[in-house]
């Protein structure tokens, strides 16, 4: 007996809709049998991971706090996906946001402020991202040189240069000596929507990109010329869509979001700059990127799924002492997941016998 | 042991690693492959390599481990991209992610406990040389493996029928399936290969270079071996030159920020990373945009039987 692909002729709709569902499934189940090898309860333990998160006020908050960045990331990242572009780099874009905006924050502490200051600030750190990822979009259309490896390079960079920024030139003098900034003014923080959560603006402006993103994909010319760029390359360029401006374009999307989402984190929820701002919020887009099927609405739920996933750890480290690593290798295996069922949409699987092959 | 001979000594250390697990995925995209799980597949071995040779008291075992853990990390890659043809970007990254994860959890117990590194192997008479004995002939097992690696690797490729057939799988898999060979199980021994060395050399960044566990010790030296195999145009020996290259300015700048150089020791450290993109483009501006690369690398193939 052997697996053989036999190619489908359309992709069934049901299919589309069931494919993530069973890659979420079947992490479920893995994760279930983690917990077992761990000496843990399962069934307790998928409790504290994926459902306590869900199960108060506050922690509902915090699922919407953590999914605001991974949202913004990943829509943007999907843009990248579909037309062929690999921006790993999004967790520098991100950081490079942060910098950019906390920047104007730090240049206008302690000065008279005013309501301009927090728009300024995202503008800034959008713009910030996005010049950062169109570092590799160019070295790529320029020079031909891997956008994969030269975006997840850039990444390495941003940290280090975050970390000499708070160490040094940026550094609290009243800070201890501890690696941080001050705490941003309160024209420079992103207003709470709720009295005594955390959750912030951030979140329904990431329900707007989300908005806008989705109208522009399906309804515009130039969500058809990125989708058609990533499907049908040689078609594209016989319609005369330009390559290496397409190419532009979406690294500048993405990092902007990237960057919009890191000045976000900054001004809302930490409120000053530090080293680990942020916990790999860049990396774990991508896989929201593909469980939402690089579909700006999938992001959105496929967000919310990760973000509990990142409560769900913080809450088994303090409850059952376990490794914080191991949300790692949950979101791995959901992305190995994602990606086996995706083979059941552009292919059927048939078992054959070996000698009919 | 004069000063140079000390920097030589500790640049073929940094270069090891780099060069071992840069011939095994040069190997893996030959095929037509591109695994861009190096990282996780590395980390895996690291972490696999230290706790092995914790447990079973042997440096052997804690080696064989690496290998292994390499190797099904791999596999479970070519399960994904052979067995279900996906995108190899994709799991490429979800490799290292999973590897990343799994080997923090692999490694808690282990965090910082010390252990004798695995020794130099020294060839009698020949290391008693001055100046050219201690560096050529007085290292560890992994340094003479590297380089019996690199030239095993040149000759099967160049020399060997069963090179040239997985050369024929990463230039033209329809054509090298029209002539009978199973491409996938060529790609899938490539992929174990390139897993086999990946752990390798993370048992050696765990066994030799720092003898302790620390979680994301890797640091990003899978990546870079990714980005040695491109510079490398895809040829053993220049992937040899390459990672010298690449662990001579890691030392470099660990003396220079040694010696006290007034300029930020961040910007130092960032250096190896920077260099990494200025040698890429570097690279491609001398190939006039060309690739060099395998015509097939990272395209799925799926049998029409």
């Amino acid at each position: 007996m052997r697996l053989i692909l036999e190619k489908r002729a359309e992709t069934p709709l049901a299919m589309t809709i069931a494919s993530p569902l069973i890659a979420v499934a079947l992490t479920l189940v893995s994760a279930a049998v983690i917990f077992l090898a761990m000496g843990q309860d399962p069934w307790a333990a998928l409790h504290v991971y994926f459902v306590a998160p869900l199960s108060d006020s506050w922690g509902l908050q915090e699922v919407a706090v953590k999914a605001t960045p991974l949202v913004l990331i990943s829509v943007g990242l999907a843009l990248c996906y579909r037309s062929n572009n690999w921006n790993i780099g999004a967790e520098g874009q991100f950081l490079v946001g942060a910098m950019a905006g906390g920047w104007l924050a730090l240049a206008t502490h302690g000065a008279p402020q005013g309501p301009w200051l927090l728009p300024s600030m995202l503008v800034v750190g959008a713009i910030g991202g996005a010049l950062f990822a169109l570092i590799p979009a160019v070295l790529k259309t320029r020079f031909g040189a891997n956008e994969i490896l030269t975006s997840l390079m850039l990444v390495y960079v941003a940290e280090l240069l975050l970390d000499w920024l708070v160490r040094g030139p940026w550094r609290d003098p009243q800070g201890f000596n501890m690696p941080v900034t001050v705490t941003f003014e309160p024209e420079a923080v992103v207003p709470l929507l709720l009295e005594g959560g955390r959750l912030n603006l951030g979140t329904p402006i990431a329900l707007l990109v989300v908005a806008i993103v989705a109208v522009l994909v399906g309804r515009t010319l130039k969500g058809f010329e990125i989708r058609l760029v990533g499907e049908a390359p040689r078609a594209a360029r016989f319609a005369g869509f330009d390559e290496r401006r397409l190419t532009w374009t979406v690294f500048a999307i993405s990092g902007a979001l990237a960057g919009l989402a890191g000045i976000l984190e900054a001004a809302g929820t930490v409120r000053m700059l530090q080293p680990g701002i942020s916990p790999g919020y860049g990396f774990t887009a991508i896989i929201v990127a593909f469980l939402g099927r690089l579909n700006p609405v999938g992001c959105l739920i496929a967000g919310v799924f990760l973000a509990i996933t990142f409560i769900g750890g913080e809450n088994a480290q303090i409850m059952l002492r376990m490794p914080l690593d191991v949300t790692r290798v949950f979101q791995g295996l959901l992305l190995f997941y994602v990606l086996a069922c995706d083979t059941l949409l552009l292919y059927r699987p048939r078992l054959v016998r070996s000698a009919a092959a | 042991m004069t000063l140079l001979e000390a920097i030589l000594l500790t640049v073929i250390t940094a270069s090891t690693p780099l060069l071992i697990a840069a011939i095994g995925e040069l190997v893996v995209e030959k095929s037509g492959v591109l695994n861009l799980g190096v990282e996780g597949m590395m980390i895996m071995g690291a972490a696999c390599g230290i706790v092995a040779a914790i447990a079973t008291g042997s440096g052997a075992a804690g080696v064989l481990a690496a290998v292994l853990a390499g190797m099904a990390m791999a596999a479970l890659f070519a399960a994904l991209t052979l067995g279900l043809a996906a995108n190899q970007v994709a799991a490429g990254l979800a490799l290292t992610i999973f590897g990343i994860g799994l080997s923090g959890v692999v490694g808690a117990a282990h965090v910082g406990a010390q252990r004798e590194g695995i020794g130099k192997l020294e060839i009698p008479l020949l290391s008693d040389i001055p100046f050219l004995g201690p560096v050529l002939f007085g290292q560890d097992p992994f340094v003479y493996a590297s380089f019996a690696l690199t030239a095993g690797v040149a000759w099967f490729l160049t020399r060997t029928k069963a090179g040239l057939i997985l050369r024929a799988c990463g230039e033209s898999a329809a054509s090298a399936h029209a002539l009978g060979y199973p491409v996938l199980r060529i790609r899938f021994l490539a992929i174990l290969f390139g897993g086999a060395c990946a752990g390798l050399a993370g048992a050696y960044l765990s066994l030799v270079l720092t003898p302790f566990w620390t979680s994301g010790m890797t640091a990003g030296r899978g990546w870079i071996a990714l980005a040695i195999v491109v510079f490398a145009s895809w040829l053993p020996w220049r992937a040899a030159l390459g990672a010298y290259l690449f662990g001579g300015i890691t030392i470099l700048q660990l003396h220079a920020q040694g010696a006290g150089f007034r300029v930020p020791p961040q910007l130092m450290s960032a250096l190896p990373y920077l260099i990494t993109i200025v040698v890429l483009v570097a690279i491609m501006r001398l190939r006039r945009g060309g690739t060099a690369g395998p015509a097939n690398l990272g395209t799925p193939f799926v049998p029409d039987r």
